[in-house]
């Protein structure tokens, strides 16, 4: 028996919600009174997991999983699971882990629970608190199945540094990448996303014109934020549909959202609400937001938001 | 082609969300529900195979008799029939094994659900009725073209797209980008009268198992009063935000 994590990676490279499942493992092991195992494909150094609960780590290392592979990728983790005999196996919120997840629920005839924002409230029955309704509610949920699936939910449980040491094992599965081939990827690799940013900065139709957006982007620049934007912004071209946040959107659980001339419509907030702290910027002091924010300025954005570029860049210049 | 789109019956966006029965259920009332939206670009993409390339195509839900008019929404949109598996949706496993059982005595090319549902939005269902049927699969998809048996596919990747190519039987889990938000179509009268000719045939469950339970819901705690800056003083903000918020 044991707990099982698969802690992604890009370019070898650990990515930050590695930390977070690894770190959610844990809790959950200690709970069972079991061990974390951590499975990586073509992850470069695996030993910087045991900083956060990881006793041992399965490495895959094989050239055909260059390219992600949905299929290839879940049933690498499903022998995983068989071989450490898991009773419960935790992923992450990024677009590829819940792309593979409820693959690998029906190969492993697990009870998946996505979106899961707490370490279990239990664990007989093993009993989970997930958002639902696109984050206007929460649903605590039991998993009834001998093997269970937890994707936690971005930013929801953190990082829990522990002074462990993770061991090293190759791990040599099976590979079967048929199905469904990449052909290309088009990605900006020197910017901020969505699902990765700390801070996330987002225009809406108050801004007036696509023309408006390059202090958007200066602001987005000075603070390392990824860009985001309203559904009408998106729907009216002024924006690629990628920044589209909210309810049909993205989702942005960040820790800090600042809306710059967005209303705040129960459609837009249910998808950002996850966030930790929520700034507006807005000329109407009706606008819904302010009910949502914890930060308001009633102002015109193309005066506040100049000044607001000026001020952190000095404020980043003292604090360097 | 034969195309299955797999349609969620959800509260409509603006709804308030409330529960009854000491937090255990849903409370419906006053709810107005809806085509699941990304299921709507979905069936919307349907319809342009359907025009473009001659598809037939059959709406599935599974659930009660409170589903149907969303159905009927779907058929009066252009769908040519409808399905519904005659049981409560309880969970993402029990709901992919009801459909999984449509799709295998269908015999259909290509499944189009969405991304995710807006109500109970655990984004399974797709991704476990694929396997389950041993079929392809795309998710967040942004585009689809099918060629013969071959389809060319984009999907959303964090922080930009990626296209694949695969090929038929496929499942995708669609969202907006299948179509553009002004190529949904509103049911006009000749399609709402037509709709009430067409087939929307009620199946019996296989009674799938489920494995997973609803425990009970809870709502956000109230968030305390925004704290607001004078638009004069934006040092304060950039002060409130290192010092108090901790995030910068
Ligand atoms: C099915 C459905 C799904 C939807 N899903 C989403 C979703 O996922 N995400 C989403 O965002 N929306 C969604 N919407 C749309 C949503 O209902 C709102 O229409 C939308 O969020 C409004 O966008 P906005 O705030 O940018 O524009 P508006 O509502 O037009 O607001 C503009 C704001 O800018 C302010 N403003 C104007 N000038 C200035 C200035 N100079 N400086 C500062 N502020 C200024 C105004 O006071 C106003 O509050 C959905 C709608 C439907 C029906
Ligand atoms: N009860 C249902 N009947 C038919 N299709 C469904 C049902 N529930 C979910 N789906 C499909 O699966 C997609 C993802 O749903 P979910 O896994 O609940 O987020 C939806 O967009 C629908 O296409």
């Amino acid at each position: 028996m044991s707990v099982l994590v698969y802690t992604e990676s890009e370019q070898g490279k650990f990515k930050k919600t590695a930390f977070e499942v690894a770190s959610y493992a844990k809790a959950v092991a200690q709970q069972l009174g079991t061990n974390v195992t951590a499975i990586t494909i073509n992850a470069a150094d695996a030993s910087e997991l045991g900083n956060y609960g990881v006793d041992k780590v399965l490495q895959v290392n094989n050239a055909e999983l260059e390219k992600f592979n949905a299929n290839a990728y879940a049933s690498v983790i499903e022998q995983a699971a068989k071989h450490e005999n898991a009773t419960v196996v935790v992923v992450s919120s990024s677009a590829d882990s819940k792309y593979l997840a409820p693959m690998l629920a029906i190969k492993l005839d697990a009870g998946y629970a996505s979106n899961v924002v707490e370490a279990p409230s239990n664990t007989a029955p093993f009993t989970v608190k997930r958002t639902a309704f696109t984050n206007k509610a929460f649903n605590m949920t039991s998993i009834t199945t001998d093997v269970k699936i937890v994707g936690v939910s971005k930013n929801a449980f953190g990082l829990v540094e522990s002074s462990g040491s993770a061991s090293s094992e190759d791990f040599s599965p099976s590979v079967d990448t048929s199905g469904v081939t990449v052909q290309s990827v088009d990605k900006a690799t020197d910017k901020v996303t969505i699902a990765d940013a700390e801070i996330v900065v987002s225009g809406g139709r108050g801004l007036k014109g696509p023309e408006n957006w390059r202090m958007v982007e200066e602001l987005a620049e000075v603070l390392g934020a990824a860009t985001a934007c309203s559904k009408p912004v998106s729907d009216l071209g002024w924006r690629p549909h990628s920044e589209h946040v909210g309810q049909t959107g993205k989702p942005v659980a960040s820790n800090l959202y600042i809306a710059i001339g967005i209303s705040g419509a129960i459609q837009h907030l249910a998808g950002i609400n996850a966030s930790k702290v929520k700034v507006v910027i807005n000329t109407d002091p009706e606008a819904p937001f302010f009910k949502a924010a914890d930060y308001g300025v009633v102002g015109d954005a193309f005066e506040v938001v100049p000044t607001l570029i000026e001020k952190l860049k000095a404020f980043k210049a003292q604090n360097a | 082609m034969k195309i299955l789109v797999c349609i969620s019956h959800v509260p409509d966006t603006t709804s308030k969300i409330n529960f009854t029965e000491g937090d255990t259920k849903f409370d419906t009332n006053g709810v107005q529900f809806v085509i699941n939206p990304n299921d709507e670009f979905g069936l919307t993409r349907a319809m342009w195979f359907k025009e473009k390339q001659g598809a037939n195509v059959t709406v599935v839900n599974v659930g009660g008799p409170e589903t149907e008019p969303t159905l009927r929404k779907a058929l009066a949109i252009g769908a040519d029939a409808a399905i519904r598996v005659n049981t409560e949706a309880k969970d993402g496993v029990q709901v992919a094994k009801e459909l999984a059982n449509v799709v295998s005595q269908g015999g259909y090319d290509l499944v189009i659900a969405g991304r995710e549902s807006i109500d109970y939005n655990g984004g399974m269902v797709p991704g476990m009725l694929a396997t389950l049927a041993n079929a392809n699969f795309v998710t967040n998809c942004i585009n689809l073209e099918v060629d013969g048996t071959n389809a060319t596919a984009t999907r959303e990747i964090d922080g930009g797209k990626e296209t694949v190519s695969t090929s038929l039987p496929l499942v995708i889990g669609g969202q907006k980008g299948l179509v553009e938000e002004s190529d949904l179509r509103i049911p006009n009268m000749r399609g709402i009268m037509m709709a009430r000719k067409k087939p929307l045939t009620i199946l019996d469950p296989i009674n799938a198992s489920v494995e997973t339970s609803s425990v009970q819901f809870e709502k956000p705690a109230p968030k305390g009063a925004v704290t607001l800056v004078d638009p004069d003083n934006i040092d304060e903000l950039v002060n409130l935000l290192h010092n108090e918020a901790k995030v910068i």
